[in-house]
């Protein structure tokens, strides 16, 4: 690629440039100042006061035990949205991978849940579930168990737990199967020819070839637990019963949409900020080179 | 060791595609036969299914003593080489000659002592602790060879393993192959579409088309006696020249370009018939007889000549000793052994020969 494309000057360059550049610092690098710029201010209640007061609104922050709550609902919930829906996912991949009858449908019907937008997969499912109304939940009734999510803290992280999960197959789901498809056949089957197992193929040459694929989808996966499944959380619980569902995307929304308490919703989508940036960090730096075999 | 032994092997896909219709055929213990066809005649699938990486439809496929249709690949006691080298990419050429015994349960010193002296046999003692991303092509096909020779199976099949080398390395890798052979003595079943490997390392040359076995021979039979028009065309480079005859009696047989003769006691021909003459079995003739030939283009070989033109109607190429000059565009005389013309069947394409 030796292939360049030559200016007189650097003027030209910097102009061609600049369009890019200003979506960028319009929509990313202005709103991220601003978060950060707030998160230094006290607003009184009534917005006509405003001090400067440094870190006070990260220290209130970490003075509080119910943010360290919220970070382990937070982290609870990421654990088991990935877990579950990475090894569902690659569970189904590797069965759709196979020479079926009917392949091409099967996998179209388990792609259909990612074009459901989040809010209206919390709706469907809160349908289902819903103690009184839900057909699922008095399934769950007639069978002795006492189901309520809307008073029980862990049946509702069970149920946006699912929800969750159920939306993030398709995609996971999309990936290993291409993942799979680009393993040589002929490398499974002299795997065969060398007396491994199926189970033995998988993990000791399936799953180290998907390796990549497995270390990207868990930072996606995390991304999405961390951000997206806002959505699902504000249709199904909004954050309830008692805060057992809030995530830390939630609680920003909550505390400075809801509480009014803007520097401290700022101080904490920064902090949410500098996690995402850390966990991008590793996945360019640490991952991306363990994945060249 | 062990003979492996096909009896009405047939595959036919799901689509209704017959790749295989029929085919028996027995490898001898120790003999290195080759599967030899064009592309899509199903040499590789019959490959695959001694493997156990196809079904077979119907049919026995024998290895030793054993039916092993309904056999998994690891059980039949076999090893495999691919055209694309099939190794693990995630490890190294150690693990990647080490992974069939460890599934085995070998044990370890067992397990070092045999990929040490396969390596040693191979000349990749050095690469052991390499990924196979870090050797070059001859390097992985040897790792390639080199797994399958550490398990010591009864047989070893190769799908086409020299296909993706270039040419100078395919040379080197072929006498390997042979001498390999050579010196482990083992049943080796081995797929191409290339003639001369075929010629090269085969005792026994399966010529395969569209699904069946053409001809099953020695190397040199099949190239001196072809059983059928197609082998006779495929085998031999340049190919042969055929062209369509009309025998008339006394072992003439009239072609467009003119009479003929052959011999008479090796045939038993009548009528319409397609006649076959290898390029290098015609020959300058010295005096005015044979017939009349102009070469439209001479192609100079080094040691060989092509000289291409017209037999007739027949457009015919003619490989001569490259000594003296041929003039393009003049007319010369050749003439044909009566020995050396095939005679073929014009509707079954079968041999006349008795």
């Amino acid at each position: 690629m030796q292939k360049r494309a030559i200016f007189g000057g650097t003027s030209l360059p910097y102009l061609l440039l600049l369009p890019q550049l200003f979506v960028v610092a319009v929509f990313f690098y202005w709103p991220a100042s601003q978060a950060v710029w707030q998160s230094f201010l006290l607003q009184d209640a009534f917005g006509l006061n405003t001090s400067f007061i440094w870190f006070e609104n990260y220290s209130e922050l970490f003075a509080d035990a119910g943010y360290y709550r919220t970070m382990m609902t937070t982290g609870v919930f990421a654990v088991l949205v990935a877990g579950l829906s990475l090894s569902l996912a690659l569970l189904l991949a590797v069965q759709a991978d196979k020479s079926i009858r009917g392949a091409g449908v099967y996998k179209t019907l388990l792609i259909w849940p990612y074009a459901v937008a989040p809010a209206v997969a919390g709706v469907l499912w809160i349908f289902m579930f819903q103690p009184s109304l839900g057909v699922v939940a008095q399934g769950i009734r007639a069978m002795g168990w006492s189901w309520n999510p809307l008073l029980n803290g862990n049946d509702a992280l069970t149920l946006v737990v699912l929800a969750s999960t159920w939306k993030q197959i398709s995609y996971n789901f999309l990936f290993f199967l291409a993942g799979l498809q680009s393993i040589p056949r002929a490398v499974i089957e002299a795997a065969a020819i060398d007396g491994a197992s199926p189970t033995r193929r998988f993990w000791t040459i399936i799953l180290p070839l998907l390796s990549p694929t497995v270390f990207f989808l868990i930072v996606v996966n995390i991304v999405y637990v961390f951000f997206d499944t806002f959505g699902i959380i504000d249709a199904m619980t909004q954050g309830g019963p008692s805060k057992a569902t809030e995530t830390l995307v939630y609680k920003v929304f909550f505390d400075g949409r809801l509480g009014g308490n803007l520097g401290s919703s700022a101080a904490q989508s920064v902090i949410l900020m500098i996690m995402v940036v850390g966990l991008t960090a590793v996945q360019f730096r640490f991952i991306e080179r363990r994945v060249a075999y | 060791m062990a003979t492996v032994e096909l009896t009405n092997i047939k595959k036919i896909y799901a689509g209704g595609v017959e790749a295989v219709r029929d085919v028996s055929l027995t490898v001898p213990n120790g003999s290195f036969t080759v599967l030899l066809g064009p592309s899509g005649c199903g040499k590789s699938t019959l490959l695959r299914m001694i493997a156990g990486l196809e079904t077979i439809t119907s049919g026995v496929c024998k290895i030793g003593d054993r039916v092993v249709n309904e056999i998994e690949p690891a059980d039949r006691d076999i090893a495999m080489v691919f055209q694309n080298y099939a190794l693990y990419p995630h490890m190294t050429v150690y693990d990647n000659m080490a992974y069939g015994l460890r599934n085995r349960g070998t044990p370890k010193p067992e397990i070092d002592k045999r990929v040490r002296e396969a390596a040693k046999l191979l000349a990749i003692e050095e690469y052991l602790t390499r990924k196979p991303r870090a050797l070059s092509g001859g390097q992985r096909q040897r790792v390639a060879m080199g797994r399958a020779i550490v398990r010591e199976p009864q047989v070893f099949l190769f799908d086409e393993p020299l296909s993706n080398l270039d040419a100078k390395l395919r040379v080197t890798m072929r006498l390997e192959i042979k001498r390999l052979h050579n010196r482990l003595n083992a049943t080796s079943i081995f797929v191409t579409h290339d003639q001369v490997e075929a010629m090269t390392l085969a005792d026994q040359v399966v010529v395969m088309n569209a699904g069946n076995i053409e001809q099953i021979g020695a190397p040199g039979e099949v190239y001196k006696h072809p059983a059928t028009r197609f082998v006779a065309s495929f085998i031999g480079s340049p190919a042969m020249n055929l062209m369509p005859g009309k025998v008339s009696d006394s072992g003439v047989v009239e072609t467009p370009g003119g009479k003929l003769p052959f011999d008479a006691k090796r045939f038993s021909a009548s009528g319409e018939v397609d006649v076959g003459v290898r390029p290098e079995d015609i020959h300058v003739s010295s005096g005015s007889n044979g017939f009349s030939f102009t070469p439209e283009l001479v192609e100079e070989l080094g040691a060989t000549r092509l000289l291409h033109g017209n037999f007739g109607a027949t457009p015919i190429i003619v490989a001569i000793p490259a000594s003296g000059t041929t003039h393009e565009n003049r007319e010369m005389r050749l003439s044909i052994d009566p020995a050396a013309v095939h005679l073929f069947d014009r509707n079954s394409g079968r041999s006349l020969a008795r």
